[in-house]
């Protein structure tokens, strides 16, 4: 092919590196720009593909395709019987990229698995204010400086995690993008050149891609790592064309100008499932979006009464409207694609005059409610605002009234807080690290409410399985703690459930093995492209 | 300069015309001959044609318009205009991604259009009339801190001026006008205020201070009719912009909000389907362009008929 | 000379300072919570944003906050990103170029069509072609251009695939050192096809760009010409029997590029606020775009200091305009 050959020609001419001869490239068009390169600063799957997945590992990692946990950095672990000591056996010989920017004269050790943490737990460590502002969303988010007591190094290849609490989910944060692994030398070698930024700059890690360069807005570039300790991958060249317009990366990729993009817009997957030259990939995300209402305000502390407003919504119509199609009705809290969904649980039907005689045997006559929607786009739901025009007009068929309100977005996640408030809101979760505790305990335990808990609903019976779940690190026994939890949450329905998107992935039918997430992110080792 | 020339022709200076008309019809007379040469501008005169049609459809919305423009058809979503495959003879420009009719949705959106371009007009020239009045008419210090004061404003570009201001005002439509307003402006206290000081000096303008008029008599009553040329044109052409200006700031999701039918906002919701579907991008940006094109051939014929330096040439 | 540039220079002191005051004052205006922003749907602890609130600096009363900003400035420092954590001015340096390149290519596209349109359109007053040409410029004078963009992109990338879709040239060129603006790195970076692909990704938004410039200045030239044309001198150099030509190109046209030179000059900050828009549009990685995406994402600083920093460019700009215009026109230094 023509643009092959003047891709070679140029990759050889333009960048000095690689085997230029045969070098295979992969053009990813991105869905926005990486806020920086430190993963531990940010919480967007934009920066983490860009930074994470690519130049860094972690202890552990997330199995391809899967929310299952895999041995990483850490060749081997073990929990002590309580539960709070982690010891992490590191795998040996793992060595850092070689760059432009710098050379690292020794492999991964005890030291850097330090440095990384450290630099977000300790507010004295010299690297914790390194950018101005600096804030460790994630580690402070998930309560890591209280939860880690100590890291200890037992000798060079060992780490000790002393852990103030047992923490059943500890591992699959640890695979998380905030715990990649920097390389201490390099930061080292910063700090000495008076030069600290560019730690959040130029990524120096361990991973399967090293960064070449960023031009702003524009194009992040990244090259094989020759030393990966995991080989080298099959493609040579790795580079992001930042495209944040939905519509337009669908056109470079259907003219060829990039292989691979993210979040096509719902109404052009049919377009592009039809084009001979192209693949499309599915999968349910890890996310929901939900109405909560507010369980402590009459009418709706009576479980009845929710129960028969979600049968009033036609909830498949919402997902045709907003999503073309392109999402799921929900019925649990948690999505498909994560371990422990129970199956078994029965949604409540679409029923507008079960609904109706339902209200009026609940005493409720001439109900009218605020109905919150959401003034931006969220994965879980492209456009709050019109799903609440359709909830509203289902409602206005049983007889209720419904005001939409709406604010500006922080204002938002704020007001809708508040223990008084008034009306049912709309909102989502996409999940972290594809734990069930991440959904059902942060968005629904009775610690969150005045919080994430948006229904306020507090039940004792639930709460007690969450609790139980924590404390227990046997999986299958987790399992079916959080399955029963799923049965409480129906019979109560502090929540309409209303739909997990599901997340497209169109790629040229060069792209070989590339899996979907189902965390989310877009990882790019052991893809192959076809010459 | 027209009031120059109007104030000639009132006074009758440099006119020897035999038929002159007697006092009375003066100003029936300017009109006419205003409308003379507003007339002899083809253009003019099919942009006022044009204008005029888009404020009574605009008027008149609920009645022609075949559907609510908020109406939703859940079993039409997306259909083409009727000449087009899958086209229907009920939704004669196709319908939108929820299923409204975009027809009626353009219909009303000429209210929202022509409610901003009349709201922000006239906040703009008031506002603007007044400050400047005051500028130049009082001068000294007061002048130059009005003056500095729209340096700064002009200093802005107007867009991401106004773009700024609606960020923390809050996205919505009322807020949008006020900004639009605000940042058009310093053109009219620019105008006024140069106007004013040419007049100043007059001698009419002695002579009606001799006679005893108050600043304000002076400023209102004798002074500004004669700046009115000018900024008569200024309006028309702010008047468009602030169409534009409304639209573009709609199209960033800084204006008017979904489902308001206003002809931004629409494209902004319609840009996802810039492929799939285009009429839900193609018509709106039609109206916009059909209506500020009228507006801006009253425009340019206005000058022409206002402005006998352009009328010369 | 160098009196009325000091004088020119003394005026835009207290409109910088003007200016500085409105944009920080917007920002402290804005309405939302920085720190609540950035967390999206994640709960803050109140301790916790206490402690962010402080490390920004918003804790502080507003007077002592102006008069940090104002020191920082002086000190050649505009602010650091909330969002990204990196220097405002260096990020404004590092997209300028882009905005740059793409302005001055749409003013020469505006120009080189503009001028001569003007013109012929005098010189045949009245003609079909003036009628065309002035039609043409009104349309583009009411053009939304953000409509505009898109109907362009729909045709020429979408139907006919004759340019690309986005972007700054083909991401197979690659120059690491370059200058940032992509034709020049293009040309001297010798690599065949590059400086093509630059161009071809030029051309739509700079024609969008370029088309409310363009009308304005066709129908300034226009009647500029008409203006001039009517002129003694030129009456007596038609009478000279100096050839068509000569009158026209001569003599005309010299004494008509002059307001013409203002209007180009004024087109700056016209050419700013387009930039906003087709910026958007075409995912050009400039500086209209970054504003753009800075107001969504609340990033304050980036949006107080990039305000800040265009104000000053479009001032420096009419600078230079003004000094231009002294220069052609010596008339007005007397003043």
């Amino acid at each position: 092919m023509k643009t092959t050959m003047k891709l070679l020609a140029a990759t050889a001419l333009a960048v000095t590196l690689g085997s230029a001869a045969s070098a295979k490239t992969l053009v990813y068009c991105s869905e926005g720009s990486p806020e920086g390169f430190d993963p531990g600063l940010y919480t967007t799957g934009t920066t983490f593909d860009a930074a994470s997945r690519t130049a860094y590992n972690r202890l552990v990692e997330f199995k391809h395709g899967s929310t299952e946990v895999e041995p990483g950095l850490a060749e081997s672990w073990k929990v002590s019987d309580d539960g709070t000591e982690y010891t992490f056996k590191l795998r040996p010989g793992v060595k850092f990229q070689t760059t432009e920017y710098f050379t690292p004269s020794r492999e991964l050790n005890a030291d850097d698995v330090i440095f990384s943490f450290e630099r977000q737990l300790k507010k004295d460590n010299e690297w914790n204010q390194y950018v101005a502002g600096a804030s460790w969303e994630y580690s402070d988010g998930m309560g890591f400086p209280d939860l880690i007591k100590s890291i200890e190094k037992v000798d060079d290849l060992t780490v000790k995690f002393v852990l103030s609490r047992p923490e059943a989910p500890f591992l699959a944060d640890l695979a998380m993008d905030f715990a990649s692994i920097l390389s201490k030398e390099y930061a080292d070698k910063l700090a000495a050149d008076g030069n600290k930024d560019q730690l959040n700059q130029e990524p120096l890690g361990t991973g399967p891609f090293q960064f070449v360069a960023y031009q702003t807005d524009a194009v992040i570039r990244f090259q094989a790592n020759p030393d990966y300790w995991g080989g080298k991958q099959p493609i040579d060249d790795l580079v992001f064309a930042i495209t944040s317009d939905a519509s337009v990366r669908m056109q470079k990729l259907q003219a060829g100008e990039c292989h691979i993009m993210p979040y096509p817009n719902a109404a052009d997957v049919a377009t592009l499932k039809s084009d001979p030259n192209l693949t499309v990939l599915q999968q349910n995300g890890l996310n929901v979006a939900y109405l909560a209402y507010n369980v402590t305000q009459p009418p709706f502390d009576k479980p009845e009464v929710r129960k028969a407003l979600n049968m009033a919504v036609n909830k498949q119509a919402i997902v045709d409207a907003v999503f073309q199609g392109a999402a799921s009705v929900a019925k649990n809290p948690i999505p498909p694609t994560m371990w422990s969904y129970n199956d078994d649980v029965k949604d409540d039907p679409y029923d507008p005059e079960a609904a109706k005689k339902m209200l009026a045997d609940a005493g409720v006559k001439d109900l009218s409610m605020k109905l919150w929607a959401m003034p931006v786009s969220r994965p879980y739901m492209l456009n709050a605002r019109r799903a609440a025009e359709l909830m509203q007009a289902d409602l206005e068929k049983i007889g209720v009234k419904a005001e939409i309100v709406t604010y500006e977005w922080a204002e938002y996640i704020e007001r809708s807080k508040a223990k008084d408030r008034d009306g049912a809101v709309m909102l989502g979760w996409t999940g972290d690290n594809g734990d069930p505790d991440n959904f059902l305990d942060t968005l629904l335990g009775c610690d969150a409410v005045g919080g994430n808990n948006r229904a306020q609903w507090c039940d004792k019976d639930f709460d007690d399985l969450m609790t139980k779940a924590k404390e227990t690190s046997d999986q299958a026994e987790r399992t079916k703690l959080y399955k029963q939890a799923q049965v409480i949450f129906k019979e109560q329905a502090p929540w309409n459930t209303l739909d997990h998107s599901v997340v497209f992935m169109p790629m040229s039918k060069k792209v070989k093995n590339f899996v979907q997430d189902p965390l989310g992110y877009h990882r790019f080792d052991g893809v192959d492209i076809e010459e | 300069m027209s009031h120059i020339e109007a104030q000639e022709a009132e006074a009758g200076v440099g006119e020897s015309l035999p038929d002159r008309a007697p006092q009375k019809s003066v100003r029936r007379q300017m009109l006419a001959e205003f409308w003379f040469y507003f007339s002899e501008n083809k253009g003019a005169v099919i942009g006022l044609c044009v204008f005029a049609l888009v404020v009574i459809i605009a008027l008149a919305a609920p009645i022609i318009a075949p559907h609510s423009p908020t109406l939703q058809n859940r079993d039409a979503l997306l259909i083409p205009p009727f000449w087009e495959d899958g086209g229907r003879l009920s939704y004669l420009l196709g319908t939108d991604a929820v299923g409204r009719d975009i027809l009626s949705r353009l219909i009303f959106g000429a209210r929202y259009s022509l409610f901003i371009g009349v709201i922000v007009v006239v906040i703009a020239v008031s506002l603007g009339i007044a400050v400047g009045l005051i500028a130049g008419y009082v001068g000294g210090w007061v002048d130059t801190v009005i003056m500095r004061v729209m340096d700064i404003i002009l200093a802005f570009p107007s867009l991401l001026l106004a773009l700024v201001l609606v960020a923390v005002l809050g996205p919505g439509l009322t807020n949008a006008m006020i900004a639009i307003a605000l940042v058009l402006q310093p053109h009219f206290v620019r105008l006024t205020r140069a106007s004013v000081m040419a007049e100043k000096q007059r001698d009419y303008v002695t002579a009606a201070r001799v006679v005893g008029a108050g600043p304000i008599r002076l400023m209102v009553v004798t002074i500004l009719p004669n700046c009115l040329g000018p900024l008569i044109v200024q309006a028309t052409l702010s008047f468009s912009n602030a169409i534009l200006d409304a639209a573009a700031l709609g199209f960033l999701g800084m204006g008017a909000q979904p489902p308001t039918p206003e002809w931004g906002t629409m494209l902004a919701e319609a840009r996802e389907f810039i492929l799939r579907a285009w009429w839900v991008v193609t018509f709106p940006g039609v109206a916009i362009l059909i209506t500020v094109l009228a507006i801006n051939l009253v425009g340019d014929g206005l000058r022409d008929a206002l402005d006998p330096k352009m009328k010369r040439s | 000379m160098f009196k009325f540039l000091l004088s020119r220079v003394a005026v835009l002191i207290p409109t910088f300072i003007g200016v500085s005051i409105v944009a920080f004052a917007f920002i402290r205006l804005l309405p939302g919570d920085p720190v609540q922003m950035l967390a999206g749907e994640r709960v803050v602890s109140p301790e916790r944003h206490a402690e962010i609130m402080h490390a920004l600096g918003y804790d502080q009363p507003i007077i002592m906050q102006y008069l940090d900003y104002i020191w920082r400035l002086l000190h050649g420092d505009f602010g650091t990103s909330i969002v990204t954590k990196r220097g405002v001015i260096g990020e404004f340096f590092k997209l300028f170029p882009a905005t740059l390149e793409l302005s001055f290519c749409a003013i020469i596209f505006a120009v080189a069509l503009g001028v001569p349109a003007g013109v012929f359109a005098a010189v045949k007053r009245g003609s079909w072609f003036d009628q065309t040409v002035m039609g043409a410029a009104l349309v583009g004078y009411s053009m939304p251009i953000f409509w505009w963009g898109l109907l362009l992109i729909i045709l020429f990338s979408g139907t006919w695939h004759l340019t690309p879709v986005s972007g700054r040239i083909d991401l197979l060129y690659f120059f690491p050192k370059g200058t940032g603006f992509m034709i020049y790195d293009a040309a001297v970076s010798g690599q065949k096809g590059a400086l093509r692909s630059a161009l071809s990704h030029l051309i739509l938004p700079a024609i969008v760009l370029g088309t409310i410039p363009l009308a304005v200045i066709a129908r300034q030239t226009r009647s500029a010409m008409l203006e001039v044309l009517g002129e003694d001198y030129v009456r007596t150099a038609k009478a000279k029997g100096l050839s068509r030509f000569r009158v026209v190109g001569i003599h005309a046209l010299r004494n008509a590029l002059i307001p013409v030179v203002t209007t180009i000059g004024l087109q700056v900050g016209v050419m700013m606020a387009g930039a906003i828009l087709t910026e958007t549009i075409f995912s050009w990685p400039g500086i209209g775009k970054w504003m753009v995406d800075s107001v969504f994402k609340r990033d304050y600083p980036v949006v107080q200091g990039g305000l800040l920093l265009i104000a000053m460019v479009i001032m420096f700009v009419n600078l230079v305009v003004d000094l231009l215009y002294g220069v052609i026109n010596p008339r007005v230094r007397v003043r």
